[in-house]
């Protein structure tokens, strides 16, 4: 029996479908979640999102959020998600220097830029972290 | 009376505007419809991010324990998001959603500072001499959610930090071409109301059976989903701000447009009688000048 998956960003669905696992980035550590699993509501960290369905496997980035499971349905709702395959590797890497760069001047800036520029580090290295783990796995 | 030559130039100008008019017109015109979309396209994380919200927030005690839900019994401060555009020429758009705001407030003994989105709010604001805490301006034509979180991230450590104990988002919601209102919000603290606008804008909330496992616990989730849910309310603010600007936009070209061609026609008119006048003078003076021809041979 599979699973039926969404993954809903702010601005679109990212993904929709039936699947026969879902790997999240739980807070308290990476769970799989099979079918029938008991209803839960948990949040994420950032991480990696596994979909399995048959031995197609498909990825995505998340920069946190929460997934809420009932009976075969799991929602994810999503902060920044992306298909790793959509990934574009040179922005991101431009998107880290970029962020790097402006962390390293701006010790005076006010505290909320810094956390933004923090935050936007840590996309950026997450993003080319998870092109360079499995993007190489798909071409196998 | 000006001379022909001058009136001819003056006809050629004006309409060259109208042409200018007219195309900033449909541009306009695209760029509501592109907002609109935009807007919809955050329903599916809404609607969803409001069944769970609303879920956990009804659930008794909540209203006490969690900061972001609770209302402060005293009010010391108010923070006000004050959406406006970065550009002008569209009619009345701006100084409505500012006067508007500032109404809201003008009987309110507590002092109030505003985050401003958009150059034309914060310049007005800071031209009355109001407190600016914040600003973001020079948004793209197009923004995305993450472009805006920021602006609901700092909304949410203003009040966590209590130096804002309500927080309201002013903006110009969109209802159709012709008709743009501005509304003033309440997002903070968060509260669970059953209202027309919610109702709409993101389904009725059902209550679910199922007992749930919560990781870590439910205060985490609200934590994390609160301020999500927050940036997402602005967001969508700002996407329907757009759209109102981008229609405010439109119908004032359009009436541009529509005074150009007045103009050219009035123009055009008084050019054909000037025209006519100095014809009929020439006239005048060669059919004077061969009756005298005619006269003096006689």
């Amino acid at each position: 029996m599979p699973i039926h998956c969404e993954i809903v960003s702010q601005d679109r669905i990212v993904f929709q479908g039936d699947v026969d696992i879902v790997v999240v980035p739980g807070v308290e550590g990476v769970m799989g979640i099979l079918p029938n699993h008991s209803p839960l509501l948990s949040t994420l960290q950032y991480g990696i999102i596994t979909v399995r369905k048959q031995n197609q496997e498909e990825y995505f980035t998340v920069a946190g959020g929460v997934v809420e499971v009932t009976g075969n349905q799991v929602t994810i709702l999503a902060n920044a998600a992306e298909n790793v395959d959509e990934i574009n590797i040179q922005r991101a890497e431009d998107a880290r220097q970029r962020a790097e760069s402006s962390l390293k001047e701006a010790g005076a800036a006010k505290p909320e830029d810094q956390a933004a520029l923090q935050l936007a580090l840590k996309r950026s290295t997450l993003r080319i972290t998870a092109v360079q783990r499995f993007r190489q796995r798909r071409t196998r | 009376m000006a001379s022909t030559r001058e009136m001819r130039l003056r006809i050629r100008s004006v309409k060259n505007l109208a042409q200018v008019t007219r195309a900033l017109e449909t541009v306009s015109a695209s760029k509501v419809r592109r907002a609109i979309q935009a807007n919809e396209r955050t329903r599916p994380y809404a609607e969803r991010a409001w069944r769970i919200l609303t879920d956990l927030a009804r659930q008794p005690g909540h209203q006490s324990m969690h900061p972001l839900l609770a209302e402060r019994d005293e009010v010391n401060n108010i923070l006000v998001i004050l959406i406006s555009s970065d550009r002008g020429l569209a009619g009345a758009y701006n100084v409505n959603i500012v006067r508007e705001a500032l109404l809201h407030f003008v009987d309110s003994q507590i002092p109030i500072s505003y985050i401003t989105v958009g150059k034309r709010g914060r310049d007005m604001l800071l031209r009355r001499r109001r407190k600016v805490v914040g600003e973001f301006s020079g948004l793209s034509a197009n923004p995305t959610y993450l472009e805006s979180a920021p602006i609901g991230q700092l909304a949410v450590d203003e009040f966590l930090s209590h130096r804002a104990d309500q927080v309201y988002v002013a903006y110009t919601e969109y209802q159709n071409m012709m008709r743009q209102e501005p509304v003033i919000r309440k997002i903070l603290p968060f509260t669970v109301p059953d209202d027309e606008y919610t109702t709409a804008a993101y389904g009725t909330p059902v209550k679910s059976k199922l007992v749930f496992t919560y990781e870590p616990g439910q205060e985490e989730i609200l934590h994390t989903i609160i301020p999500d849910f927050t940036a997402l309310q602005i967001y969508k603010s700002i996407l329907s701000a757009l759209a109102s600007e981008h229609a405010a936009r439109m119908v004032a070209m359009r009436n541009a447009t529509t005074s150009a061609k007045d103009l050219v026609s009035l123009l055009q008119l008084e050019y054909n009688k000037v025209r006519q006048a100095g014809i009929t003078n020439e006239m005048l003076d060669i059919s004077g000048g061969a009756e005298a021809l005619s006269q003096a041979s006689a």
